[in-house]
């Protein structure tokens, strides 16, 4: 009897009264501040996260970051200060830079936010929660809008600190200052915000949102390529030469004209400089605001609209169908000598690589990185009079430095997050008879045999267009083998000592602190290499060329300490991170 | 046959499994049961070596899995409680990759494979991505990689999630036809029911330790008091259950 009382109460209570002495149920929907308080929550807690090397992390972290802003600030402050001596044209070539930085930031901020609105709208693991519970839409999308427009803008925010900073000193903003700038900014983060929320909502609703997503991640590639090359491909060091202007007159009237006064960017520069020259106009902050309230109201308008079909659509599972290459069965072939193990890691390695849109796109990125380098060395003034004996010998090792850069920010990109990738499925792994040395080893030839092909056609055509002997050549293609193994070999290991297990975007992993700690320890690895051998080949080279008998010993010194580095570095990375993964418990 | 003497997991101060002593011998069924966080899957992923025990020993098929780990491991299929894998290799080639991870390739694999998708009805999706399967999909493709490399030994964790009452069924037959041939598996379930028909002997862990082992018929005499496995779980782990829920939905 008491219990089906106990049920019927139950009943009522959930489908219109509340049972007696409860507090009265509401059905209004839960404000955005509660749809928001797990995020919150959760960033209050990283730091508090047992990670380890936490403290190590943070400072780390703090000075990267410290030194960073201090070398903007440095910089601005000095060119401002010398355009602040120009009369006439100093403030406006102040405002055009202004004008230029925020019209470059406007073009990230749309593509960065059409990506992350893609993930926070679509393909967050919190919006099977949110969708399902009575979340009212428009709270949905302002909460979600705000994550948006967080995750996207932070970085944007960084830089144009210490950047508003220098204006504002060498301007003497007043104390005022911080609060225009950002009354100018944020209404600035918004408009690309809710114009790349609603640019993602159209997308999904046309294609599926892991579609979307793949189609996506070849975009943002491609438009960074094509920034990256158009950018250099201009050269834009010639338009600074002084010949380059026909009159005064044409280059002020060329300062003078905006850069688009329709655009969001020329409003927020416009903003701040009309204010630090102490005539403030309100039109620009009046402008920015109302633009930002506009497309804000217009993204939840279409939202309202268009993100109920979306979700569902984006609920659709990935991409069934799959090509079958010929080139998998020709690298099968070739490993069968190999063992079945090695081949079937091997073949894998290659399948997951080639499948993941977000992996492979990033070549596109590494071509265009390899004809910049190419670009830049074939219009280096290196030839003819005026090249020293001693530059001639010492740019083949800056092309080595610059190389071993280039490929440790491969390596980091490639073959970095090979260990992290791995992490859902190690239960596979750890629990078959395949031995880490194997697993790892197979991963350190995937992605060392691409690069060092990769390192030798670098050095080989720049060492070719800058001219050098037969000497510097097998010097450098020595070199850059080692090295490519070295830098190969630290990937690896500190892949395995900072895994990022939880990923869901194999872009992100080379950013993280161990990718970080990976380039600087490149960094340290290339300059030691590089000392060890300039000197003595320097001293080789002279010595040849003044027809004296040269001392070998030096040379055989200089090459073994740096081989037997490279090699250290090759295989010690390598012990660790099996035994990394040996320990491992997942 | 599986062998843990003292196996032992500690995490810090906690310890999740406390000196388990187990023998399931060849041609036996063990089921593992237990209320949530018992440490189950802490056992059956030790058992699996991937977690290291803080102290104990396992033997799998005789092998010492500490001292010759590899050998050991060559003999076991695991089937994990969440069906992570590869989402960028189609059916057929995570079953080759599986196969090729045990040293074995060549027609008989590719012909073991295909049979074993055909079994659980997924041979139409042999060539497709396993992004595109669904949960139930890739825990029945999970299960097909465990037996296509021919182990002794299977330690599986949860079998019976997300998959349909057809593929249930024939889990279960695939498991007793197994075991007849001379093969071990040992088995964690909630799912009482399954425990109870399928199983020739039965371990109840709760807290780290085994509270009870042996067949039915001794849980229940131990139990004293008969009843459905369900009723030995309950009394065994000392779970209370109907009184609570109603004092809580009263409250």
């Amino acid at each position: 009897m008491h219990s089906d009382l106990a049920s019927e109460a139950i009943v009522a209570g959930s489908t219109s009264q509340s049972v007696a002495g409860a507090t009265p149920q509401s059905t209004a929907s839960p404000s955005l501040r509660h749809v928001l308080s797990p995020k919150f929550l959760s960033a209050k807690a990283r730091p508090l996260g047992k990670t380890e090397n936490q403290a190590g992390r943070l400072i780390l972290f703090g000075v990267i970051g410290a030194v960073f802003w201090l070398f903007v600030f440095g910089m601005l402050y000095r060119l401002l200060k010398y355009f602040r001596g120009i009369p006439e044209i100093g403030a406006l070539l102040a405002a055009k830079l202004l004008g230029l930085m925020f019209v470059s930031l406007f073009g990230i901020l749309i593509l960065s936010n059409v990506v992350t609105a893609l993930s926070s709208f679509f393909l967050a693991k919190d919006l099977d929660l949110l969708v399902a519970a009575p979340v009212d839409w428009l709270r949905l999308y302002g909460a979600k809008l705000l994550e948006t427009t967080a995750h996207s803008s932070w970085m944007v925010v960084l830089v144009a600190t210490p950047v508003l900073t220098a204006y504002g000193i060498i301007y003497q903003g007043g104390f005022l200052y911080p609060l225009v700038a950002i009354a100018a900014v944020l209404p600035f983060l918004f408009i690309p915000a809710a114009i790349g929320t609603a640019v993602t909502l159209v997308l999904v609703n046309i294609f599926p949102a892991r579609r979307t997503r793949d189609i996506l991640s070849v975009i943002a590639v491609l438009a960074a390529a094509g920034v990256v090359l158009l950018f250099r491909l201009v050269r834009p060091e010639r338009l600074a030469r002084p010949e380059g202007f026909r009159s005064l007159v044409e280059f002020i009237s060329l300062l003078r004209t905006p850069t688009s006064s329709w655009m969001p960017s020329e409003w927020v520069a416009q903003g701040i400089m009309t204010w630090l020259r102490g005539d403030p106009e309100i039109l620009h902050f009046y402008l920015l605001w109302s633009t930002a309230a506009v497309v804000v109201v217009f993204g939840a308008i279409l939202h309202r609209w268009l993100y109920a079909r979306g979700f569902s659509k984006s609920q659709e599972s990935g991409q069934r169908w799959v090509r079958q290459g010929t080139l998998g069965s020709y690298v099968a072939r070739l490993l069968t000598p190999w063992g079945v193990m090695r081949r079937e890691l091997v073949l894998k390695e290659m399948r997951l690589f080639f499948r993941d849109t977000t992996q492979w796109s990033q070549l596109i990125l590494l071509t265009v990185l390899v004809v910049v380098y190419v670009f830049n060395i074939k219009f280096l003034p290196l030839r003819g009079e005026g090249v020293t004996f001693f530059l001639a010998n010492v740019i083949p090792f800056v092309n080595l430095i610059l190389a071993g850069f280039v490929l440790a920010s491969i390596a980091a990109r490639f073959i970095f997050p090979g260990i992290s990738l791995e992490g859902r499925t190690l239960w596979l792994l750890r629990s078959s008879p395949l031995e880490m040395r194997q697993l790892l080893w197979s991963k350190f030839w995937v992605g060392t045999i691409p690069l060092l092909a990769l390192a030798l056609i670098l050095v080989f055509a720049t060492d070719v267009l800058l001219e050098v002997s037969g000497f510097m050549m097998a010097v450098s293609i020595f070199t850059i083998t080692m090295m490519t193994f070295a830098i190969a070999g630290l990937a690896l290991g500190f892949g395995a000592l900072y895994p990022k297990f939880n990923t869901e975007n194999a872009a992100q992993i080379p950013t993280s602190f161990g990718g970080l700690v990976l380039m600087m320890a490149s960094v340290v690895l290339i300059g030691v290499v590089i000392i060890l051998e300039a000197r003595p080949v320097y001293q080789f080279v002279g010595a040849r060329l003044l027809h004296a008998d040269p001392d070998p010993s030096a040379l055989w010194l200089g090459f073994g300490g740096a081989t037997l580095i490279c090699l250290a570095t090759t295989f010690v990375p390598i012990r660790i991170a099996v035994k990394r993964m040996k320990e491992l418990e997942r | 046959m599986i062998e843990l003497r003292s196996l032992t997991k500690k995490y810090g101060s906690f310890t999740a499994v406390d000196s388990i002593d187990l023998s399931v011998p060849d041609g036996e069924l063990f089921g593992f049961l237990g209320p949530n966080g018992a440490g189950k899957t802490t056992t059956l992923r030790m058992i699996a070596g991937i977690l290291q025990p803080t102290a104990g020993t396992i033997h799998l098929a005789g092998i010492d899995l500490a001292q010759d780990p590899l050998a050991a491991k060559s003999k076991l299929g695991f089937i994990p409680d969440r069906p992570f894998i590869y989402e960028k290799l189609t059916g057929a080639e995570f079953l080759r990759f599986v196969a090729g991870l045990y040293g074995q390739d060549g027609d008989k694999v590719e012909h073991r494979g295909r049979e074993l998708m055909a079994l659980f009805d997924l041979e139409e999706w042999a060539d497709e991505l396993v992004e595109s399967y669904s949960h139930g999909m890739r825990q029945k493709l999970i299960i097909s990689s465990a037996f296509v490399h021919r182990p002794e030994v299977i330690v599986v964790d949860e079998p019976m999630v997300g998959l349909d009452p057809k593929a249930a069924r024939i889990l279960k037959d695939l498991f007793r036809e197994y075991v007849k041939r001379g093969h071990t598996i040992m088995m964690s379930t909630h799912t009482l029911e399954v425990a109870e028909t399928l199983c020739d002997r039965i371990a109840i862990i709760q807290n780290g330790r085994i509270r009870s082992v042996g067949t039915i018929q001794d849980l229940r005499d131990e139990a004293t008091g008969g009843g459905g496995l369900e009723e030995i779980f309950l009394k065994l782990t000392g779970e209370r259950a109907a009184r609570d829920a109603m004092e809580v939905l009263d409250a």
